[in-house]
């Protein structure tokens, strides 16, 4: 191969997008190992018998390098034209795993072939992903229009409902981040702002006694129709979107939410908001949050060291190669090597914001507005519940965590993104 | 379009930001400045101590505790206060040798660490215990007493029900439904102790304690406030009466086979004997090990549950679901008769009948009565030929629809491991048999319960509870209640299920054929006072291959039944493994264990009748010889037949 076709090959990629995924591969190597090593272990021997987490991570490191290649070789305008029958796949994909999937840790969702577990709802947000830019990139599609807005939203929330169905709630969530997309793309601001104040009337559904929060409403309504009442009196519609509002928001905390936690929600996940907002003490489901507490907050300001770490080494913290993965750094490097782990972060997810807003077509660009929104879920909500912020739903820290499915669901996500970027100045619809 | 949506991506910036920012204050306060969780996480000031909740305790029917917990003691040792002790001493109480000791210290160090605590002996027996006790002081503080529940079974029965807990293994644990578990746990391994692993577990709990420089224990850490309260496992109540337990444990002696009685309105299994069995004490405390291997090596396989993973030819006892086929299908009614003169002579070798007289088949009820073994293999050609189907091949595995409805060919679904399913041969198993080629004669020893159909003890007492209910069942399971249950562990028990749609009229020429059978029929021997028992005896022929040859062993004996005909309440079956006649070995053991189940005590008319079935031995001598089973085997091969006599008879 000489030189010249050399530089052919990598023309065009984004080196700090490439840079930053390697460091935080890399870093989550580390953290693997270090969570399984022990004095006297023979690394090379577990590494070729495939028999410990971090030699099997190694693999799939390599498959995935392996992946990433082949996308990095294939013409952008392959996973332009076949968006749709992807997404159709990963569907059909979700449904054979209702049939035929495994139950593992309370959750079917696992397909079991050769040997080898295999999550399809990890790789269905690449699927949703590129159907969801496919679609708001058509010329026919007009986002301004509500009917518009409808298919988008359902092309989000129907992988979503049959993952609700697989009983792996945390994973279903994540497509949730879908409406940042849609956010940026034209999705009125309102929306958002009915999102929080929809979470912020759960939540105090949740902590307040229904029937104090009811006078609450109540009060609040009537202050509102007395400081309205010009406006009113000259818009009799403005009443009835106030009572409107009220009547709703008094039967979603009098009767949904109790209906939801008693009929729609599993025991164990109540049980887990409720000790997520102090309203019970249950000594399993804060188990694992105060072992991850405890490693995190041992870190200090520098760390233990790396492979130091007391917590992580003596399995206190459960599920520390795949959840709980932050518990090692944080232990090992302390508040300082935390604070550069989070900037790895950040600095990817503001570069692949960079690279969305310079994409000509709008494909390319809701399609990586989708990958950063998928990353900033995964990486918030994982953090936060290994340092007590969210309750503990089972997702992984995106490129850091062991495991297959979600490494190699990830670097498609990144390397698809960096194709369609170094093809950027291409005429993409 | 880029241009108005600028701020949005500021928006979205800010979004991102924002949530780091929140994240980052957090790790601020929990790491820099809260001190409390770096002094958690030091082994030298805060002493963490695992507390072990009790095990859930299994009762019976009548709430008597089948399974329970026992206190035993651990040694553990840290390693790095073991100075300047008397190992002579300690060696010499634990039997071992200084090499031995040395091991188990450095095994210890590269486990845990010098300065945590490590089993250094487990499950210390009474005698190691008591001498370490009397001098612990001399080896204090490298070595701590720990005590540690065991589980204890009160009446030594039960033992393939109930189960075992052992210790965790390497490759276990890589399963990720066992993450939660460490190295050293114990969990259930067989029987209800694994299926219920979840609910009798409990949740272990964690203290955490200050400690002094000499590293003692001084109080709870910042009052407790990190500690987590150890959970008791939920109990468990069974539908097993413990007391026909032990009964047939008893009647089972030397003897190889298995007794099944369930109640055919619940599905709720009464009683499972798998014989030999063994007393399940012996797979708990110091010398579990040396016990396991010898019952796992034993000829006569005592941990091998018969009832539901042992499958054996139903021989006669599938008469009456030959017949109710027969009556759904439409292609006989009560009243219909075969001529039948010793011999079923239509398909070539004729099949042998042990009645000669003619009119012993002449309807339905004498059929079953007499055990026509014409009568029955014709039914199975009516059946498979019967013309609405449209040749044999449909007509098979129209037949073999209804055997698996009637829970034949594949597992149950009780709620212990490692059931069986049996074998019901479909059209697909006979065509690759026969090469495709073969008509309603080539296998029509089915419809006598011989040949393609094998099936577990427990699927034939449940084929009972199918006709004890007219055509319902449900699915056999031990396990009735679990105290504060919220899991949906028993909610398939609790389904009913519906099989062939016969009519009444034509349950009861069935069932008034049972009745028949143990009135004045081939099961006379079970016949009960005051109850009417029906029943259906079987011999079933027992071929095997011995070195190489096709040979014809000795039969099994079978009696299936269930009582009383109206209201029912135990259907059960019995099978003796090489005894020869249903009547002679399993009816009076069927017989003895309706009659204590349902007068709750046995009459003393019956006192010979049990006293010969204690002292039967059918177990092969050959067998017996080789077993280790008499100095393993429970409460009953310790007693002599006067001394379980006078358990029951205790006034004669």
């Amino acid at each position: 191969m000489n030189r010249r076709q050399q530089l052919k090959l990598t023309e065009g990629i984004d080196w700090p997008i490439m840079g930053l995924y390697l460091a935080l591969v890399f870093v989550g190597l580390l953290s693997i190992f270090a969570a399984e090593y022990r004095e006297g272990d023979n690394i090379w021997n577990d590494i070729i018998h495939l028999n410990k987490n971090y030699s099997r991570q190694i693999m799939w490191l390599g498959v995935s390098a392996i992946l990433a290649t082949i996308i990095w070789l294939t013409d952008s305008k392959f996973f332009t034209a076949t968006a749709n029958l992807l997404y159709a796949g990963g569907i059909l994909l979700l449904l054979l795993v209702i049939a035929i999937g495994k139950d593992v840790k309370g959750s079917h969702s696992w397909l079991v072939i050769g040997g080898f577990q295999f999550q399809p709802a990890e790789l269905t947000k690449l699927c949703t992903n590129l159907a969801l830019a496919k679609y708001l990139s058509s010329l026919e599609t007009d986002f301004t229009k509500l009917r518009a807005r409808l298919i988008a939203a359902a092309l989000a929330l129907i992988p979503c409902a049959i993952i609700i169905l697989q009983d792996e709630t945390g994973l279903a969530l994540v497509y949730f981040s879908f409406f940042l997309v849609m956010y940026r793309e034209g999705l009125p601001a309102v929306l958002l702002v009915i999102a929080f104040s929809g979470i912020v009337l759960v939540l105090s559904a949740l902590l307040v006694d229904k029937n104090i929060l009811f006078y609450i409403f109540t009060g609040i309504t009537a202050l509102v129709i007395y400081f309205m009442r010009r406006d009113i009196r000259r818009h009799r519609s403005k009443l009835a979107l106030i009572v409107g509002i009220y009547a709703f928001c008094s039967v979603f905390v009098m009767f949904i939410v109790p209906f939801a936690f008693t009929k729609v929600l599993k025991d164990y996940q109540v049980k887990r908001i409720n000790v997520m907002l102090g309203k019970e003490n249950d000594p399993k489901a804060t188990y694992n949050t105060r072992q991850s507490m405890i490693a995190i907050g041992s870190g200090g300001v520098i760390g233990k060291g790396y492979l130091k770490g007391t917590q992580t080494r003596y399995d206190f913290v459960p599920e520390q190669s795949t959840d709980f993965i932050f518990c090692t750094v944080g232990e090992d490097f302390g508040f300082l090597g935390s604070l550069i782990f989070i900037g790895l972060y950040v600095a990817l997810l503001l570069r692949i914001i960079f690279v969305a807003e310079r994409q000509r077509s709008t494909f390319s660009r809701v399609y990586a507005y989708g990958v950063a929104s998928i990353i900033f879920f995964h990486m918030a909500i994982n953090i936060s519940m290994t340092i007590g912020l969210a309750p503990v739903i089972g997702i992984p820290l995106p490129l850091v965590s062991y495991g297959g499915s979600s490494l190699m669901t990830f670097t498609m996500l990144i390397f698809i993104m960096l194709r369609l970027d170094a093809d950027r100045q291409m005429v993409l619809r | 379009m880029s241009v108005y949506n600028q701020p949005r991506k500021r928006v979205i910036q800010f979004i991102f930001l924002g949530m780091v920012v929140l994240i980052m204050t957090r790790l601020f306060f929990l790491q820099i400045v809260e001190k409390k969780y770096s002094k958690l996480a030091d082994a030298n000031a805060v002493l963490r101590k695992v507390v072990y909740p009790s095990r859930g305790i299994i009762f019976d029917r009548k709430g008597r505790s089948i399974l329970s917990n026992d206190i035993m003691y651990d040694l553990v040792v840290t390693p790095i206060n073991v100075k300047n002790i008397d190992t002579a001493y300690m060696c010499q109480i634990l039997n071992i040798n200084k090499e031995e000791f040395r091991k188990r210290i450095t095994a210890s160090i590269l486990k845990n660490g010098s300065r945590r605590v490590s089993v250094f002996a487990p499950l210390l027996s009474p005698e190691a215990f008591g001498k370490l006790q009397e001098s612990m002081y001399m080896f204090q503080p490298g070595f701590e007493l720990v005590p540690r529940q065991i589980r204890s079974y009160p009446f030594a029965a039960a033992a393939n029900i109930l189960g075992y807990i052992g210790e965790i293994s390497p490759q276990m644990m890589q399963r990720p439904q066992y993450a939660d578990y460490n190295q050293g746990d114990y969990l259930g391994m067989t029987g209800l102790e694994r299926t219920y692993e979840e609910v009798l577990m409990g949740q272990r709990g964690i203290q955490y304690l200050v400690k002094d420089n000499l590293n003692r224990p001084q109080g709870p850490y910042e009052h407790g406030e990190f500690d987590t309260a150890a959970i008791a496992g939920k109990n468990l109540r069974l539908s097993l009466d413990v007391d026909l337990q032990v009964l047939g444990e008893h009647l089972m002696r030397n003897k190889i086979g298995s007794v099944v009685a369930i109640d055919p309105q619940t599905g709720g299994i009464l009683s499972m004997v798998s014989a030999p069995t063994f007393d399940p004490n012996l797979l708990t405390g110091s010398f579990r090990a040396r016990n396991f291997s010898r019952l796992f090596t034993d000829t006569t396989k005592p941990l091998f549950n018969r009832a539901i993973q042992a499958g054996y030819p139903p021989g006669s006892s599938m008469k009456p679901l030959t017949a109710l086929i027969a009556l759904d299908e439409g292609v006989i009614t009560p009243s219909y008769g075969f001529p039948c003169f010793g011999a079923y002579t239509y398909c070539g070798r004729p099949i042998a009948c042990t009645h000669h007289n003619p009119g012993h088949a002449a309807n339905l009820r004498l059929a079953i009565a007499n055990s026509c073994n014409a009568y029955f293999v014709h039914l199975y050609r009516l059946e498979v030929d019967a013309p609405k189907w449209g040749g044999v091949k449909k007509g098979h595995q129209k037949w073999h629809d209804y055997i698996s409805s009637f829970g034949l060919g594949h597992r149950l679904g009780i709620d212990i491991p490692s059931e069986s399913g049996g074998k019901a041969i479909d059209t697909a198993g006979m065509n690759k048999l026969y090469r495709g080629q073969w008509n309603s004669c080539s296998e029509l020893y089915v419809g006598m319960g011989q040949g393609q159909v094998v099936a577990t003890p427990l699927q034939m007492a449940n084929a009972m509870c199918i006709i004890a209910n007219h055509g319902s069942y449900y699915v056999p399971h031990f396990v009735s209640s679990i105290d504060n249950d919220n899991t949906h562990l028993l909610d398939k028990y609790k389904e009913k299920h519906v099989v062939a749609h016969v009519s009444d009229t034509s349950y009861r020429s069935v069932i008034y054929g049972m009745e028949d059978v143990v009135e004045k029929g081939t099961g006379m021997i079970a016949r009960i006072d005051n109850i009417i028992v029906c029943g259906k005896t079987g011999t079933a022929e027992n071929n095997a291959i011995v070195n190489g040859k096709l040979t014809k062993l000795k039969n099994h004996s079978v009696f299936v039944a269930f009582a009383p005909r109206d209201n029912p309440k135990i259907a059960i079956a019995v099978i003796v493994e090489n005894a020869g006649f249903g009547a002679t070995y399993a009816a009076p053991i069927a017989s003895l264990m309706i009659e204590k189940y349902l007068n709750d005590t046995i009459s003393l008319k019956r006192k010979p009748q049990m006293m010969k079935t204690l002292n039967d031995v059918t177990i092969d001598p050959v067998v017996r010889e080789k077993s280790k089973l008499d100095s393993l085997n429970g409460a009953s091969a310790k007693m002599t037949t006067e001394q379980i006599l006078k358990l029951y008879f205790p006034n004669n």
